[in-house]
């Protein structure tokens, strides 16, 4: 069964219904259409069987541009079903969360959704995509609606932060478009015809040099997506100015391409020139991570320091990655799933109290609690989801970052490890400024509890948070096979324990 | 049959031309200028076609006399309805269209 | 990981009653979920159900000891299994309850003495708003601090460890609206996040070291682990200790945590979370037997704790705060006992139980005064109240005889056998603890005096009373603990044989005799106690706080400039840091790319003004852009 396709096609369907629909209907079209997509991927989960020997499931080739050997392929492994999991689960909740948010926009009703769906689209078809060109061409495909949804129905400054957004990821992906074409070459020199096949490029031969030029070109865009200091400046920007429906997709699902990349891209098809760079890279991380929550620490602004939080994360994912042990990995990947749905509670719950208070500066709000208990639990959730609490999904898989990093580069894992106190500062520092006190006229006067569809929109992403930190094994499980085969290219086996090599 | 005298002429009347379009700035006067250019050009196409032998050079002046004939229709057009709301032929004083 | 297979085998699963071990967890945690998720609905009847879950659990604890006692020694510990919940390549974590000795005593412990605090504070909440949220918080703590003492495994009870610092977290900012007490739960949230490092730290060296992270595994992998290893993991260990136990440098936070509701302070904060960094210390004697370094830490660690909360203790006006210091200062003898080696795991657990009886007694006895005072802690408004509070007086007076450790009382028992062990130790760290029981003495005293003797100092309108029985009760139980808990637990308990098992016993031979020690200890107390009578109860209490005081009393009164220290060091230069980071990152890094974007379009706003209007003047850049061109062309052609 072509499950992806249809994964692909169905949001677009579903998006020129919504458009067709018109404003009236929309929303209802638009959240029904997202429920049955979420729907299909579940169903395409249970039929995955991550026990098997080939690296992707569900794949299907047509050929495309037969000139350059370009053609639409598809499939998945371990890490891109839990994303594209994630990726359709997240839709269905920033439209039901984010249902009013699009009426103040200079965009309509209907456009809106119907953006929504194109993403979602494009979501799926990114991570899906196993022939190199396509997933260039979704990679900045996605930039389109993104750019619109930013632009027509963000905040104040919105054209500023879509266009900043844009020329960054534009400029990303054209060093990867001329990184792209070199593989191609590449492909032709050796193979006598050029393609774009996932597969049978990570087959190439490269010349060390070559090698590494590609690496650093396919880590830019990369990098610049995910988002690493210092190419990190377009988030907090276009986060804060995005609606938070569209910043947690943004957030959630868009920069976790980058880090997908990583491991598809980089990983296989330049897996020398990836052990080579790691040292770089792991310093890039740890820059990111305290970088990250210091200036997090600073923000006055809520949703910025949302996004400063995530730069922060992205680098305990990109050290995970270039750990290149076992648990590093499977965390990381892990990761990005927690990651997308503690950002997705964090943005929302924010989301709902910046409507209400009309303001997205922390000095603005204080005394929450008194007045919406059941929105600052919430919030305090969704902040101790983002600050790695155990018993909580984010837990999980930071620790196995940073215990798979320790046995690879133990210094590096101990600085890593500071930074869980500075992500307790970040939250709680905000937590209490916007939650505790007493409530002042404007908040007492506009900041109601939650409504009964912000609650069934909010619970399911609290209830997946807290589920998957007691038993994440239900992704580990469809992770870990294909971090052992993504091991098994790069060539790196898991350090021993000191212990074992002294007694046998 | 020298080479030299026409293609020298042609060079000559190009030259008087693109003078003639750099420095005068009644429109008129331009335009006539540009025409010589354009025949000048098509002095040299002919000459050269009698020295090849072939014709390709005189289709080429056909076609250049063509063109000149539609420009100067559109280009006197032009001209004309700019005479008429400005009451001006100097082409520096039509330069509305810049930064 | 192998290693890990096979010695899974050493400890027999559970079978039978203590299978149910998890219900302990369940039950209040299911409490919890009620009372949160049931909203308003439950507010009726919810506190109810929150004190029928703690009961509960502690019925099934006392099951759970029943049947143990019903089994042989060598097969008291178990494990029960309940789930996978991390299996990555080697790293193999699963959800398993560690039912032995030493959890069973933590179980009663925190069941027993948490049912009379949910009693308790039927009462003293009666009257708050927020009283169901307080007991769902209550119930969760309850769940996270089994999940702690219940664990196979070091990353089970990190979660546990986390989770008592998010009920403590909740707990201590339970009056939101107070801004003190928000600082407050952050502050201990951050400071529990500092210790947190040092065990997340300690998993990661046992996984990478040792390949497993069970108590089991690491135990018995330990003896082959080299000790330049097992100091590192001791060491993390004990940074962990340091933060959820409020030891030095990072005590500064228990302090504050008094701003929470009383009932709070006498469970997490003195019963039972505050203990759990001596509970972590002997949970690990594998590593420290073997790492004289680390135990060497673990004892300077605690012995500075226990002068530095005696001292703060002396100068305190706040009956809760005061109360605090000696909390600190108990723990450090607790912990100080832990690092003495297998000669002293015993008597530190040993002095946690009795600790946890008199210190929850009196601080539910402070509670109760505050009850009757209109809330005020400060204790120069108290005085005389024993006549006014019979019960109150009472019940405290029993817990302080028994902190000092007078005997029989419960404190007497544990604290002395910690006095001699460290006397066998080294003669220096046994004169240190042996001067901290007179300071105990004498700043246990002032705080008796201040409170119940002297005279009435009382602010105009304030009517002492007892208070209601709910509260009441649950003081006399305690009282009982405080005089009767160390002789049950030496004469009937056994405790040494009874915890000899899990953590290993050994005399110590080379303390001297308590033939000798102990009347000096006693006399040292009763010294202290006298000093402490003679100034606060016999001389008049100014109402006031004099001013004009040496510097010792200043410092005192100052935390031993503890917070000053964070201040200084850790706070400002991060204030700055994020400051001058905030302001690069807007000026340099996006600065630098908004720059680029910048320049683009100034150069390309010079470059305009080329696109003059003058049709001349582009007529003349063509003809230099041709003549160019036909140049190039002729010199391409030419060479």
């Amino acid at each position: 069964m072509a499950w992806l396709t249809l994964l692909i096609v169905l949001p677009l369907v579903g998006a020129a219904i919504a458009w067709f629909a018109g404003d009236g209907l929309a929303r209802q079209v638009g959240f029904v259409v997202a429920l049955v997509t979420l729907g299909v991927s579940i169903a395409m989960a249970l039929a995955y069987a991550p026990n098997s020997t080939a690296f992707l499931q569900f794949t299907e080739h047509v050929d495309w541009i037969k000139a350059f050997g370009a053609s639409y392929s598809v499939g998945v492994d371990g890490i891109a079903l839990v994303l594209i999991l994630m990726s359709t689960a997240l839709v269905p909740v920033t439209m039901l969360a984010g249902w009013h948010e699009m009426e103040g926009g200079s965009g309509s009703i209907r456009g809106y959704v119907a953006l929504t769906l194109i993403l979602e689209s494009m979501m799926v078809g990114v991570f899906a995509a196993t022939d190199v060109f396509l997933f260039y061409v979704f990679f900045e495909a996605i930039l389109i609606p993104m750019y619109f949804l930013i632009g027509r129905y963000g905040g104040a400054k919105r054209q500023y932060a879509s266009i900043k957004f844009l020329l960054y990821s534009l400029l990303g992906g054209l060093i990867m478009l001329a990184a792209l074409i070199g593989l191609w070459v590449q492909a032709k020199q050796q193979l006598g015809h050029g393609t774009f096949d996932w597969a049978t490029l990570s087959q190439l031969h490269l010349d060390p040099t070559t090698e590494k030029w590609l690496w650093v070109g396919f880590f830019i865009a990369f990098a610049v997506k995910a988002p690493l200091v210092p190419v990190h400046t377009w988030l907090p920007d276009a986060a804060a100015e995005a609606t938070p429906g569209s910043a947690t997709l943004m957030v959630g699902v868009l920069d976790k391409i980058g880090t997908f990349g990583m491991f598809r891209y980089l990983l296989v098809l330049f897996p020398a020139a990836s052990l080579w760079a790691t040292p770089v890279v792991i310093i890039l991380s740890i820059v990111s991570i305290f970088y990250g929550a210091l200036l997090a620490i600073g923000q006055s602004d809520i949703k910025r320091l949302i996004a400063y939080t995530s730069v922060s994360h992205f680098g305990f994912i990109t050290l995970g990655i270039f750990a290149f042990t076992s648990q590093s990995q499977s965390g990381a990947a892990l990761y990005m799933v927690n990651h997308g749905f503690s950002t997705a509670a964090l943005f929302l719950v924010a989301g709902f109290l910046i409507s209400r208070r009309g303001s997205r500066f922390i000095e603005d709000f204080g005394g929450v609690n008194k007045v919406a208990p059941l929105l600052t639990g919430a919030f305090l959730l969704a902040g101790l989801s983002s600050l790695a609490l155990p018993g909580m999904s984010s837990f999980v898989s930071e620790f196995l970052v940073l215990v798979g990093t320790f046995t690879r580069y133990p210094s590096e894992a101990v600085i890593a490890t500071f930074g869980i106190v500075l992500a307790a500062l970040y939250i709680l520092l905000m937590y209490q400024r916007s939650m505790t006190g007493m409530p002042g006229e404007t908040v007492r006067e506009r900041v109601t509890e939650m409504n009964r569809r912000e609650i069934v929109a909010i619970a399911p992403v609290l209830a997946i948070i807290i589920a998957l930190g007691f038993v994440p094994q239900v992704l580990l499980n469809v992770i870990n096979p294909t971090i052992d085969k993504t091991m098994h290219v790069v060539a790196v086996a898991d350090p021993k324990p000191a212990l074992e090599g002294t007694n046998s | 049959m020298s080479m030299n005298a026409y293609v020298t002429l042609s060079a000559v009347l190009f030259s008087i031309g693109a003078i003639g379009v750099l420095t005068r700035r009644n429109a008129i006067v331009a335009f006539m200028s540009v025409e010589m250019m354009l025949n000048a050009a098509n002095l040299a196409f002919v000459a050269f076609a009698k020295v090849n032998g072939d014709l390709t050079g005189q289709v080429v002046a056909f076609f250049v006399m063509v063109v000149a004939a539609a420009e100067v229709v559109v280009g006197l057009a032009i001209i004309m309805t700019i005479f008429r709301s400005r009451h001006s032929a100097s082409i520096d004083d039509a330069n509305l269209l810049k930064y | 990981m192998q290693i890990h297979m096979q010695e899974a085998a050493s400890l027999a699963q559970a079978s039978g009653v203590s299978s149910l071990a998890w219900l302990v967890i369940a039950l209040p945690l299911a409490g919890a979920a009620i009372l949160l998720l049931g909203g308003r609905r439950t507010n009726a009847w919810g506190h109810y159900l929150a004190v029928l879950m703690a009961v509960g659990s502690f019925v099934v604890g006392v099951l759970l000891l029943t049947d143990m006692l019903g089994k042989p020694v060598a097969d008291r510990g178990v494990i029960i299994p309940l789930w996978d919940w991390i299996a990555v390549a080697g790293f193999h974590v699963p959800v398993a309850l560690q039912l032995d000795q030493l959890s069973i005593s933590f179980v009663l412990l925190i069941t027993g003495v948490g049912s009379l605090i949910h009693i308790y504070s039927l009462g003293y909440m009666e009257h708050d708003p927020d009283r169901r949220r307080f007991f769902a918080y209550l119930n969760f703590f309850f769940a996270a601090m089994l999940t702690l003492v219940l664990a196979d495994n070091y990353l089970l009870l990190y979660v546990g460890w986390e989770g008592v610092g998010l009920a403590s977290y909740l707990l201590i900012g339970f009056w939101q609206y107070k801004p003190s007490a928000a600082t407050a739960a952050k502050k201990a949230f951050i400071a529990n996040r500092v210790g947190d490092v040092g065990l997340s730290l300690a998993v990661m060296l046992m996984f990478a070291v040792i390949g497993s992270v069970t108590f089991e595994g690491v135990a018995k992998a330990a003896p082959a682990v080299s000790e330049h290893w097992l100091t590192l993991i001791g060491l993390a260990l004990l940074l962990a200790a340091c933060g959820k136990s409020a030891q030095f440098p990072l005590q500064s936070w228990l302090l504050d945590a008094m701003e929470g509701p009383t009932p709070v302070s006498a469970l997490i904060h003195a019963a039972t979370m505050v203990t759990a960094g001596v509970y972590l210390i002997a949970r690990s004697h594998a590593i420290f037997d073997l790492a004289p370094n680390a135990r060497l830490a673990v004892v300077i660690i605690g012995g500075i704790t226990l002068m530095m909360g005696a001292v703060i203790g002396t100068a305190k006006d706040d009956i809760k705060k005061a109360l605090a210091g000696s909390t600190m200062s108990q723990i450090g003898y607790m912990v100080l006992g832990a690092g003495l080696g297998p000669v002293g795991y015993v008597f530190a657990l040993f002095h946690l139980i009795t600790h946890g009886f008199f210190k929850a007694g009196m601080f539910l006895g402070a509670g109760s005064v505050m009850h009757g005072m209109h809330d005020n802690v400060n204790m120069r408004r108290y005085g005389a109240l024993r006549t006014s509070m019979v019960v109150t007086y009472a019940t405290f007076g029993l817990g302080y005889l028994a902190i000092l450790g007078i005997p029989p009382f419960a404190g007497f028992w544990s604290k002395d056998e910690i006095i001699k062990a460290a006397f066998g130790q080294n003669t220096f760290v046994g004169l240190v603890t042996l001067i901290g029981a007179a300071v105990t003495a004498f700043y246990m005293t002032r705080l008796m005096a201040m409170t119940f003797f002297g005279t009435a100092r009382w602010e105009d309108g304030v009517h002492p009373h007892e208070s209601p029985a709910t509260m009441t009760v649950p003081m006399v139980i305690l009282a009982f603990g405080s005089v009767f808990g160390g002789m049950a637990l030496v004469f009937v308990g056994n405790i040494q044989s009874w915890l000899e098992p899990v953590v290993g016993f050994q005399e110590t031979t080379t303390a001297p005799s308590s033939a000798v020690l102990m009347p000096t200890t006693i006399l040292l107390v009763l010294v202290g106690a006298w000093i402490g009578f003679r100034k606060y109860a016999m001389q008049a209490v100014p109402v006031e706080a004099p001013a004009n005081v040496s510097w010792a009393t200043v410092a005192a009164r100052k935390d031993l400039y503890g917070d000053a220290f964070n201040e200084t060091v850790l706070m400002r230069p991060g204030q700055w840091l994020t400051r001058t980071l905030v302001y690069l990152d807007r000026r340099v890094v996006d600065g630098a790319v908004n720059g680029t974007a910048g320049l683009v379009g100034v150069l390309a706003s010079a470059l305009r003004r080329i696109q003059n209007g003058f049709a001349r003047s582009y007529a003349l850049t063509m003809l230099i852009g041709a003549a160019i061109l036909v140049a190039v062309a002729m010199l391409v052609r030419m060479s």
